[in-house]
Parts: structure tokens; sequence; C-alpha cells
């Protein structure tokens, strides 16, 4: 059984980002870009699955610009056994993402498809659990704890009031929490080995969908900043501010 | 242009969240769209549909009360949103874990992509949504036939629980996809108000070194009836359980007061609760972030001013 992972090039989670002047989006020419930490989380539960014997080869699929092949090597360098590139300069949102990953996995059949809960530029979690409704299989999200069965996977979730499990069918889509593991960095030898690992491109149009947005962002503005930064000497003059200023107890 | 507001409940009565959602919802309304429903899908659940139709604004509440809707599982609800959709303009969650699991699939189903998380009606299909962990916010128009859309809770005021006198129509309910089974759930237990919806808010993070040190910010938290968080550093480090995590990717919180202790204020965390009414941070690191957003800041160590501060508040009770 083959395990597929989708990873997503995105402003690295370090950058401080700036909206663009003329509020058309954030800047992102010479910023510095990474794989959205929940899909390392994704890569490195899928290599875990390898290891584990539960499945025999791991693949990393990216969608977007020609870049990306940079966070396909990275999940190569993490151990992932070969890469798919689906290219487009077209601005890609979930929907399309869901429906362009389907296309791919009509061809790989995997079964197991693991991706991050949410990617940290858009904020959307949405992709998994439209690529489930898509191919009509089980979802399961948010995931902290992955155990494989005879044919089912047992999956808890982080939910509001605490932990939640259950059991699904496979194949099935998991979408990554932050507790589900902590990715292994790529060692030197492993990145120079990934460099030969194959990565495949393809197009939205060989896959024969239209990847065309269906939101139209009009534009792009900075929050209201705050203003903060006073300090009080002691608990005593913090509780009479609170009281008497802020009025909040 | 009927919008259907998808109700969270545990089948006796309604979670905080659909009432923010219907907020959104009526936001919706004075925009120009119609009536107000709501669904209220589950197991044995009645009790909870006479509970939304008491609901300030709702017109119709939808009855779906099946084994196959018990737990919310997406698999088997999901259907039942798309076999409903067709008589509604908008679909609305609240975007709390059940609404971020559940509306995807439906927005998925029906081809028309999901708006995320909204924070502001800017008309019946325009909206400002957080991008980049709030550090920025996208205006964004869909093209879609049908919106399905999820709301942070904290950006609209939750409309009265009581005052609708709506009428309950029950709905048939719709197979259970077979694909997915609830097998248990371990939830925390608590005498504190729930994070997503308490006044006052009282978080810790690496600072507090220990999980065993909360009980220090659960007796502040006792003397203000405040609920207690976490940084995601603090989880992470295993002090507290997930559901106490505050942050880009965990809970979004607005509350009167929120209390950061030994939290340096990371982006994500800020993230979380950066749109509270008043921030106070104690830390021992002068330089720490978080004192940039804090309305007062208190530096010195925390294990010597958390006793301080409990003691100060039993003094002035």
């Amino acid at each position: 059984m083959k395990a597929l992972v989708a990873v997503k090039r995105v402003v690295d989670y370090n950058v401080k980002v700036r909206v663009k002047a003329d509020k058309t989006g954030v800047e992102t020419a010479n910023v510095k870009m990474s794989m959205n930490p929940f899909d390392e989380i994704a890569v490195e539960e899928a290599l875990r699955l390898r290891e584990a014997g539960k499945v025999s080869e791991v693949v990393a699929v990216s969608l977007g610009v020609a870049q990306c092949q940079e966070t396909i090597r990275t999940a190569l360098a993490m151990g992932a056994d070969r890469g798919i590139l689906v290219q487009t300069d077209a601005e890609l949102q979930p929907l399309a993402v869901a429906k362009l990953l389907k296309a791919v996995i009509a061809k790989e059949e995997p079964g197991i498809v693991i991706i991050g809960k949410q990617a940290i530029d858009d904020d959307c979690n949405q992709t998994g659990q439209m690529l489930a409704a898509l191919l009509g299989w089980p979802q399961a999200t948010f995931a902290s704890k992955l155990q494989f069965g005879d044919g089912r996977a047992e999956v808890t979730r982080e939910v509001d009031g605490g932990l939640e499990t259950v059991s699904i069918k496979l194949p099935a889509v998991v979408t990554t929490d932050l507790r589900l593991n902590e990715p292994r960095y790529a060692s030197l030898p492993n990145i120079m080995k990934a460099k030969k690992k194959p990565i495949v491109t393809m197009t939205p149009q060989e896959l024969g969908v239209d990847p065309a947005p269906r939101l139209v962002t009009l534009k792009v503005e900075e929050p209201a900043k705050r203003q903060g930064g006073r300090k009080v000497g002691s608990v005593a003059e913090l509780v009479d501010k609170l009281k008497t200023e802020a009025r909040v107890i | 242009m009927t919008v259907l507001v998808v109700a969270e409940h545990d089948n006796a009565t309604l979670k905080p969240a659909t009432l923010n959602a219907v907020a959104a919802a009526a936001e919706l309304s004075r925009q120009g769209t119609g009536d107000i429903h709501l669904l209220v899908a589950g197991k044995d659940c009645r009790p909870a549909a006479e509970a939304a139709a008491k609901v300030a604004g709702v017109s119709k509440v939808l009855l779906a009360d099946d084994a196959a809707y018990d737990h919310a599982l997406a698999e088997n609800v999901a259907p039942l949103l798309v076999r409903l959709a067709e008589g509604y303009s908008h679909l609305l969650a609240p975007a709390t874990t059940a609404g971020k699991n559940l509306m995807p699939r439906v927005a998925a189903l029906l081809d028309v992509m999901q708006i995320s998380d909204i924070s502001a009606v800017v008309s019946a299909d325009t909206f400002v949504r957080p991008i980049y962990a709030g550090n920025a916010l996208a205006t964004v128009q869909s093209k879609d036939p049908i919106k399905v859309i999820t709301v942070r809770g904290t950006a609209f005021s939750p409309v009265e629980a009581s005052g609708g006198s709506a009428a309950i129509e029950t709905v048939p309910a719709t197979a259970s996809a077979g694909l997915s089974e609830f097998l248990r759930a371990e939830l925390s237990k608590s005498e504190r108000p729930e994070l997503t919806s308490a006044r006052i808010i009282i978080s810790g993070g690496r600072g507090m070194q220990s999980g065993d040190n909360f009980h220090l910010l659960e007796k502040v938290a006792d003397k203000l009836g405040a609920a207690v968080g976490a940084s995601r550093a603090a989880v992470d480090a295993g002090f507290v359980p997930n559901d106490y995590q505050v942050g880009q990717t965990g809970k979004i919180v607005a509350p009167e007061l929120y209390i950061a202790v030994g939290i340096s204020g990371a982006i994500q965390h800020l993230a979380g609760m950066k749109d509270s009414k008043v921030i106070v941070a104690i830390n021992k690191d002068e330089e720490a972030p978080i004192f940039q957003i804090a309305d007062y800041g208190l530096v010195g160590d925390l294990f010597k001013l958390l006793p301080e501060l409990e003691a100060e508040l039993a003094k002035r009770q």
C-alpha cells in the first residue's frame, strides 16, 4: 500500500509577513519559503508508516509554481520515495487543489492520504476534507494519533473539548495536528540522495481539471494595531488598574 | 435567500458558538438575505432543537434525529446538508473543530469553495477573513451560487438564546455512509467556563515549567471566575491537554480580560488572543514580545507574582 502526502510551499513561519502597499496581497518577493509545518508532520507520519512496514512507498505531491520542486525535494530529503509536481502559475484554492489531488490519486491509487490540517498562509483548513468528499472516502481531521488495523485505521483527533477517537475504513484522508509527531530533520547525505530521486511534472490540463479560483480577493489589509507596552510596578497596581481604569474585574 | 446555520450541540443543549454563528446570519439578513433557519442534526436531539427554537431571530428549526448523526461524523452529516442546500443561499457553521471538519466536505460535494473563519460580513457575497495568523485581513467575494461559510465566533457578538419561537420541522434522515465510526472521547472536565465563551481567561506558557504549576493559575482563575488556557509551548511540553491551546491553530478567543503568564508571545499565540479587550502580561523577561501588545505588563517571577495576585484579589473581594 502506498501513502500519498501533499506538501504546500508557504512563506516560512518565522517570517513576519507584510501587506503590500497596493493591498493586493502580502509581500512574497525575496521572502524565505518553506514547507507548510503541518505538511512536514504529514510527511513524517507517512515515513513512520513505511518504517513500520504498514506502507511500501511514500509519494510527495506539491501543486503550484515551478519552485514547489524545492518543497518536494525537502520531502524527498526527509525520506519520501518520489515526487509529483502539478505545475501551474494560476492561483490555486483548496477546491481546485482537492480536484487536482483526486486526479493524481486516480493514477497513484494510494491506500492513505496524509496532509496538513491547514496551511499557515491562507489558514483555510479545507483541502483534506474536500478531497475526502470528492473521493467518497472517510476523513479523520486534526489527528494526534494514527494506528493501522485490518483495512481500517484508528485515529485520535484533537477536538474543542479534548480528544475523540474514530475508526475509519481505508482508503482514507487523514489531516495532521501539531501533536501527531515531531518531524525529523533531513541529514546532509539524505539531502544529496534526494537530488537523485524522481519528480514527475504534470499540468492541470493534463489532469483534466479547471483550477479557476471561485473566490476573488478584493483587497488585503493590515489589521488595526494594538496600542500596548505599558508596564505596572506591582500586583497591587495591576489590580487597581484593572478595577478602576479598565473596569474588567 | 434563506440562511441555514448548522447548530452545534450535545443533543441536550446548544453550544454557545451557535449563537455567534446566528449573529453572522443576522448580519447577512441586514444585508438583504431572508430568514434564518437552524439545523439540529443528532441522535435523541429534540431537547437541543427546542433550545434552538428559542434563539432570537431564528424562524425555523430543522430537526434531523437519527443514529447516523450521533457524534456529528462528517461522512454522515454532509449528505444531509447537501440534500437540504437546494433551498438556501448560505450555509453557515461555527468555526469550531466540528464546523471545520464538516463544512469543507459539504462545500466540495456542492462544488463550491468554502469561505473559512469569516470575521465580518461586507455583503451577501463578500466577507472579511484573517489570513497569515491574523497578520492580514483579506476581503473576498464568492462567485459560487451557495456560500458555505464558517464563522469566527469572537468576531460576532452572540444573539440572545431566548425570545424566539421558531417552528420545529422534522426532516428525514439520510443513510449512514458506513465509512467511519465513533469509538470514544476523552473530554476535559472542568467547573470553569469554556475558553471560547469565557469573560476572563488566564493562560500559562512554557514559563509555568510544569503541569503541576498550573494550579497557581487555577487559584487565580477561581478568584476571577476565569477559564484557564495555555500556549502551544505549554501543550507541546505536555503540561496541559490540547483543548487548552489558544492560538492560530488552537482556539481563537477574545475575552474582556486575557492574562498571559509566562508566555513570550509567539505570533501563532498572539493570533489566538490579540482581539481581547484588555491584555495583561506577566513575564520575567522584559523584552518578551507579549509586552508590546499588553495593556498592562508586569515584569517579574510568576511563581512569586501569581500567589500575590491571588491574595490581592482575595483581599479586595
